[in-house]
């Protein structure tokens, strides 16, 4: 049985830059707290977002991943929240195939009025991803550690 | 093109059990074009078998590389170095593509990474279709551009059968009924009378009935050596 650990969970949030990291900006301003394992990349748009990153995060030790976009319809390049919506879609059935669980990498969209929901949708997934315990990579890192490999 | 798709991941991580270090190869031509085994295909496929690998509690190294074609001999031999690395190759590839590095390389383990489907090409965005079942004795000049043996399940040459239904195909009413579709081209074509001719039996030897076909241009050989 595994002992308890100090790991720190690390939940990677991808956000656009014109709506979810602003929101994400504002909540800061306005001094609304999220957890701090919240680890935001901005990028120009959600679309940008490719599996790869996806993969690479939960590979390099993530325990989970946020994609923040705009809401549809809003989308500053018109559609690439939605091509995101999809492509995240799919990688959440390639994560259950591989063993790490499709409720690790979740989708929201929200404006960049919206700091307050920021804050609590990233509290939100940080809580389930604290449920679901550490990436089951991470339980076999620290079990490796434990026993001296 | 050749159309393919990848293994399911399940399927592949029984068929890596008990390798350690594999090399995944893609190639550049008809599966990068159809999605399958192309170089962004073989990132994230080795991404993957990694990653469940490591959930399983093992450790697999899976690298990845590509090559332009991997039916040709001369694309495949530059990989005659690195292949010596690792105990498996896991190709992404058609099914021409493994067996090519099968052959050039016979003492390596060389697995199929995808299942080769048919010949065809994307009807829409993320859709492919069968086109083609390379019979060797194209009628597209008779039938206006449609292929009776490929869309026809019946591979009917005087159709259409009783079974049409509102233009549908009576095995598949979500199949359009191809020689329905013929008849449609050939008279805007103004070529229904062609149709009206008899087609005699199909004589199928130059397909895949008469048996492994090889085609051979003298033209193209290279010349054998004189002896002088």
């Amino acid at each position: 049985m595994l002992k308890e650990c100090s790991h720190q969970l690390e939940v990677v949030a991808f956000c656009c830059r014109h709506c979810a990291y602003a929101a994400a900006d504002l909540a800061g301003g306005a001094r609304l707290s999220y957890p701090t394992a919240l680890k935001i990349v901005e990028l120009p748009c959600t679309g940008r977002v490719d599996v790869l990153h996806i993969l690479h995060a939960f590979e390099d030790g993530a325990d989970g991943v946020l994609i923040a976009g705009c809401l549809p319809g809003t989308c500053h390049y018109l559609k690439g929240n939605l091509h995101a919506r999809q492509r995240v879609n799919h990688i959440r059935g390639l994560l259950e195939e591989i063993g790490l669980g499709s409720e690790r990498l979740r989708m929201v969209n929200i404006s960049a009025a919206m700091g307050a929901r920021f804050s609590e949708l990233a509290t939100e997934l940080v809580e389930t991803i604290e449920a679901l315990g550490p990436s089951p990579l991470a339980r076999i890192s620290h079990q490796d550690t434990q026993n001296g490999i | 093109m050749i159309v393919a798709k990848q293994k399911e991941l399940a399927k592949l991580k029984k068929m890596l059990h008990g390798h350690r270090k594999v090399l995944a190869v893609g190639c550049g031509t008809c599966v990068t074009v159809c999605f399958a085994g192309g170089k962004k295909e073989v990132e994230v496929l080795a991404t993957s078998l990694r990653l469940a690998s490591r959930v399983d509690g093992e450790a697999l190294e899976v690298d990845e590389t590509i090559v332009q074609r991997q039916c040709e001999d001369e694309y495949v031999a530059s990989l005659e170095e690195r292949i010596q690395d690792y105990d498996a190759i896991l190709s992404l590839g058609c099914g021409i593509g493994v067996q090519t590095l099968a052959d050039r390389y016979p003492d390596k383990r060389i697995l199929p990474g995808l299942d080769t489907t048919f010949m065809g090409r994307p009807s829409e965005q993320g859709v492919w279709e069968e086109r083609c079942q390379a019979c060797g004795n194209c009628v597209l000049d008779r039938t206006g551009g449609i292929c009776p043996v490929t869309r026809c399940p019946k591979q009917l040459f005087n159709g259409p059968c009783g079974g049409v239904r509102d233009g549908k195909c009576e095995v598949d009413s979500s199949m359009p009924c191809a020689w329905c579709l013929i008849w449609e081209r050939m008279g805007r074509l103004g070529l229904m009378e062609q149709l009206m001719e008899l087609e005699p039996p199909k004589n199928w030897s130059t397909s895949r009935d008469g048996g492994v076909r090889r085609i051979v241009r003298e033209d193209l050989r290279l010349p054998e050596d004189d002896g002088a």
